[in-house]
């Protein structure tokens, strides 16, 4: 059986790692190009460079953290934020990205997401989507870091992504992020029930508990860390070792 | 001084990560597209995602098919890796009927869309994936999984998977929905890999540091 891939999500704002809660009120936290590989030495399965305020600014400024990392880090790296066209792809692509995970842009034009996996394969294409639960239940897409509504319903978008051609989802839940108190279980459900691809959960995780919770009654197929890892709440050994105990398939990393 | 390995550029894929891996393992590399290059490397590396039609007009397109195809009779080492690996089979089904250098006879076909229960799978498969060979692992000695275990686990991401015609092709599998995938396929100088090598931690490097060194295997 493929395993449940334990992905690193590193969000960036200029050239710092960074965490907020809810994609808000960000905090320094250190070189990200040094968590990175530290995590790479730990058995991380993936990394996740997400530019925290790029699509704001109009800019990524991401290259530069890539390429060095990508020189001494052998795992897939993922790069997310301020994506917005074909050669904004090709670009990170170059700088030794292996994929490219895309929110606004993609909302904006759904387009991007078939020409980005015509030109560079599905298997290029993560559509990142943040999501925002609505009192009746359901869940808004929102775009520019959890900061603007765009009237999409969570799950019809994520179908319409992968009918585009996206070939893994990335869904973040803002209301959860940051939190520590658990990924948004249902919200990873239902995705994963409307999606053929591969789905990774973003935010909330605080505990090794939430792990097992979302892989086991939200479907996931990888989950994202970040907090827990970054301010070495946890290690990646460790939530390794709970997975195993839990009876899910992961890597074994000797 | 000719480089250790030339790694095709095609217009496709990201060489980036191939090329570093390689460096990283003590080989000098070059990046070509030029026939006569490619036709002088010591080993020769296939790269490549995407789709296959689009992959055999990027070879076709620069008259790399017939140049590849000669170089595998050489005898000296050669890499398919991904998509590149698939184009070293006959044909692929991928988006209709489409020739491939038929360097090693077989056909690429979708990856299993149920698991032996009858439900769904992910498709694309993404993910890391235990290596196993079909019979025993004794097959892998003096070959590119010279020194992996049985259970190491690579890294891949892929909608087909090639089936060689010839059983004592298959090299390597790795389980998806509790049926074998082909990771691995060889005949003699000639290697195709599924999964991305340069992408699979220690495992991959070290199956990079034995392409390398095939000429030095025991």
């Amino acid at each position: 059986m493929s395993g449940v891939r334990l992905i690193a999500r590193l969000d960036i704002k200029g050239v710092n790692l960074i965490k907020g809660i809810h994609l808000e009120g960000l905090r320094v936290i250190g070189d990200p190009r040094e968590f990175a590989q530290a995590y790479y030495r730990q058995g991380v399965d993936e990394i996740v460079y997400m530019d925290a305020v790029a699509s704001l600014y109009g800019r990524n400024s991401l290259h530069e953290i890539v390429r060095h990392t990508s020189h001494d880090v052998f795992v897939p790296l993922t790069v997310g934020g301020g994506v917005r066209s074909v050669d904004d792809v090709r670009e990170l692509l170059r700088s030794g990205a292996d994929k490219v995970a895309i929110n606004t842009a993609a909302i904006k034009n759904p387009q991007l997401i078939r020409d980005v996996a015509r030109v560079f394969g599905s298997q290029c294409m993560v559509l990142s989507i943040e999501a925002k639960r609505q009192a009746d239940g359901s869940w808004e897409a929102y775009i520019d870091n959890g900061r603007e509504k765009t009237g999409l319903d969570v799950i019809e978008w994520a179908r319409k992504g992968v009918a585009l051609g996206a070939g893994e989802i990335m869904v973040t839940s803002v209301d959860q992020e940051g939190t520590g108190k658990g990924f948004d279980v249902e919200l990873v459900r239902a995705v994963s029930a409307a999606s053929s691809v591969p789905v990774i959960a973003s935010g909330g995780m605080g505990k090794t508990e939430h792990l097992i919770e979302v892989v086991t009654r939200g479907q996931a197929d990888a989950v994202a860390v970040a907090g827990i890892l970054h301010y070495k709440r946890s290690s990646l050994p460790d939530i390794r070792a709970a997975a195993i105990a839990a009876g899910i398939e992961v890597r074994r990393v000797s | 001084m000719s480089a250790d390995v030339v790694v095709i550029d095609y217009g496709i894929g990201n060489l980036f990560s191939v090329r570093r891996a390689f460096e990283y393992c003590g080989a000098t590399v070059l990046v070509s597209s030029d026939a006569r290059e490619i036709s002088a490397a010591r080993r020769l590396v296939l790269p490549g995602v995407g789709a296959f039609a689009d992959g055999m007009r990027g070879l076709t397109d620069r008259c790399l098919d017939r140049v590849i195809q000669a170089y595998a009779d050489s005898g000296r080492p050669l890499l398919g890796i991904c998509l590149g690996m698939q184009m070293l089979a006959s044909f692929s089904e991928e988006f209709g009927e489409h020739r491939g250098l038929d360097i090693l006879p077989g056909r690429v076909v979708p990856v299993p869309a149920l698991n032996i229960h009858g439900e769904p799978l992910k498709v694309p498969h993404v993910g890391w994936a235990d290596l196993h060979a079909p019979t025993s692992e004794a097959v892998w000695r003096d070959t590119i999984l010279a020194g992996i275990q049985a259970g190491d686990a690579v890294y891949l991401t892929h909608s087909f998977e090639v089936k060689p015609d010839r059983a004592n092709h298959l090299l390597a599998c790795c389980d998806y929905g509790g049926r074998d995938v082909t990771a691995a396929i060889s005949d003699g100088n000639v290697y195709g890999v599924q999964f991305h090598p340069e992408k699979s931690g220690p495992v991959g490097l070290k199956i990079i540091d034995n392409f390398i060194k095939l000429d030095k295997l025991p």
